[in-house]
């Protein structure tokens, strides 16, 4: 590129989606508290735009800008439109939860916005710096929308956990930055992969760093030993917020975890290797055994999406083309799950508010057939059910775990998903065979409903027509990480 | 005797220790926790500007002066969830953070 053609096509979603925000706070200032319905709903429409911009105008040809911060690839138009579905549905099924609880305020669509511009830029990142700002607009955003029920107790304490916890990876993160940077002489992925490639391997402050990077991002994606704040804060977050947290943020933090391992660190695959299954087999061990014991759903699903992301890293470790095929497919099959949980999970209303408890559900079956059948589609999709999506999502892994050579690693993963299915299938069994707890009021809003059922759809055995375009999709993305 | 690259990454590693163990150690008071952050922040600069002058190259400064900023975005964030959190549980010690466990 020269200097006078500064393209800035390949970010055009990003800008669009910055100015976007910033205007729409604006709004939001001048209209006043009354102004969340229709900054909700451009909102939507803006990430609507965005992502259209980006599979029209930028598409998955490789180009890189801002002196090479900043890199465009099929592998970020997947990742950025499971990211752009994932904001648009926590915005969507926002409104009626937060009206109710008296934080309908217009900077809850705002915050999601930054979170969700912050995410974009952590997948597109291709040198540290700009993987770490990306990483720190995300990150800022998710401690207040934790935060946001600020009346609540439970809520500032997930804030106030959340952000320590944040603010300790971040500096484990930044440590290893430096490290890396001191030993290598860049930040620069492309450059980092080449003069890392050599004879006599990485120098051991390149390697140590990097130990410190990957316990950073383990930290942003939940997996075990970094995963104690995600219980309490998933527990502690007004609903629709604990959704997000699920969904969009584990995807942009996986993808970037991918870039930066699969094209920064080529030469050390030795090194990342042993510690990314060390990773995988603890949060798939802790997500299974831990959440037997739950009894707030909220809880359960945090478990559940620690054990999630440990299957999602049996892909990576792998390290194949394979590997990364099958981790995109598993985190998109994931985020239908996850959002049509969390929707069905912010229909648990009664007439004195909000209930969160598995007991809660006990006879569903009876007062609400139809609400129990989604949620035993969602449940038996997370537990790996065959027919269902979850089910191709955890044999692809494996698939690539075998074909790696990584056989006790595909054993574990599969015993650890037969240990799970306990809590999955206890759920439906409260459903559907228990005394019936009383009903729950309807009302949730058109949105909410929308959202189940279109999840639902697409986890159950239609799954079987949607899965062969996903995984073409998924071959195209990761065909274009350089390998 | 002559101060080296080495003395300057041994200084930043004692810090970041401390932020570290200030973080873990500390029961009293959630402010010493945010305190211990900045610890950890500036040891990376430290860190930052000690390889960037032995490099001769500026990468590592400029990201040093994102590392300021963003600290400073960071510590605003977490003064005011502290403010909200101590308005509604009237207390900030780190011992009193406990409505939620398991």
């Amino acid at each position: 590129m020269n200097g006078e053609s500064l393209s800035l096509l390949p970010a055009l979603p990003e800008l669009i989606l910055a100015i976007g925000a910033m205007a729409l706070l604006m709004l939001g200032v001048f209209q006043g508290d009354k102004s969340y319905k229709q900054v909700a709903n451009l909102s939507i429409l803006l990430l609507l735009v965005c992502a259209v911009v980006m599979i029209n105008q930028v598409g998955g040809e490789r180009e890189v800008i801002f002196g090479d911060m900043f890199v465009t690839d099929a592998f970020a138009v997947f990742a950025k439109t499971l990211v752009y579905i994932g904001s648009a549905v926590a915005i969507l099924i926002a409104g009626k939860f937060l009206a109710e609880h008296n934080i309908a305020k217009f900077e809850y669509p705002i915050l999601v916005l930054f979170a969700t511009l912050g995410m974009l830029i952590m997948i597109s990142a291709n040198n540290l710096m700009s993987l770490y700002v990306g990483l720190e607009l995300q990150s800022l955003s998710l401690y207040v929308l934790a935060a946001m029920n600020r009346d609540r107790l439970r809520s500032t304490e997930a804030g106030l956990k959340y952000f320590v916890l944040g603010a300790l990876s971040s500096g484990m993160l930044l440590y290893g930055i430096s490290l890396i940077y001191g030993f290598s002489g860049t930040t620069d992925f492309d450059v980092l992969a080449t003069s890392l490639q050599g004879e006599n391997g990485a120098p051991i402050g390149v390697v140590v760093g990097l130990v410190f990077l990957l316990s950073g991002l383990a930290f942003k994606i939940s997996a075990v030993p970094f995963h104690m704040w995600t219980p309490d804060v998933y527990e502690g977050s007004p609903t629709p917020v604990t959704a997000f947290f699920a969904a969009a943020p584990k995807v942009a933090a996986m993808a970037l975890l991918v870039r930066a391992l699969i094209n920064g660190f080529p030469g050390l695959v030795v090194e990342w290797q042993q510690v990314i299954v060390f990773v995988s087999i603890a949060s798939m061990l802790v997500g299974s055994f831990v959440a037997l014991v739950q009894t707030n759903i909220k809880r359960l699903m945090a478990y559940s999406s620690i054990g999630h992301i440990g299957y999602a890293l049996v892909g990576l470790a792998a390290g194949t083309q394979d590997g990364v095929q099958a981790l995109l497919v598993y985190l998109a099959i994931y985020l239908t799950m996850t959002l049509g949980a969390f929707a069905a999970i912010l229909s648990m209303r009664r007439s004195d508010g909000m209930v969160e408890d598995i007991e809660d559900l006990a006879g569903l079956s009876t007062t609400n057939l139809p609400m129990a059948v989604a949620i035993s589609i969602f449940m038996f999709s997370l537990a790996g059910i065959p027919l269902l999506a979850g089910f191709f999502g955890k044999w692809f892994v494996f698939l690539a775990a075998v074909e790696a050579g990584l056989i006790p690693l595909a054993v574990i993963g599969f015993l650890a998903s037969v240990v799970a299915c306990y809590y999955y299938l206890r759920i439906v069994k409260v459903m559907f065979f228990d005394e019936s707890a009383g009903a729950f009021e309807g009302g949730h809003g058109q949105a909410v409903s929308a959202v189940i059922g279109v999840a639902a759809a697409v986890n159950s055995p239609v799954s079987f027509l949607l899965i062969w375009p996903l995984v073409g999709a998924a071959a195209w993305a990761a065909g274009s990480l350089l390998f | 005797m002559a101060v080296g690259l080495g003395h300057y990454l041994t200084v930043a590693a004692i810090l970041f220790v401390f932020g570290v163990f200030g973080i873990f150690l500390n029961r009293k008071n959630v402010i010493i926790i945010l305190m211990s952050v900045e610890l950890m922040l500036l040891a990376v600069n430290i860190n930052l500007v000690a390889f960037s002058t032995h490099l001769g190259d500026m990468t590592g400064q400029v990201l040093a002066m994102f590392v300021l900023t963003v600290a400073a975005a960071e510590a605003a964030i977490g003064l005011a969830i502290l403010v909200v959190y101590f308005r509604s549980r009237g207390s900030i010690a780190v011992e009193d953070i406990n409505q939620m466990k398991g």
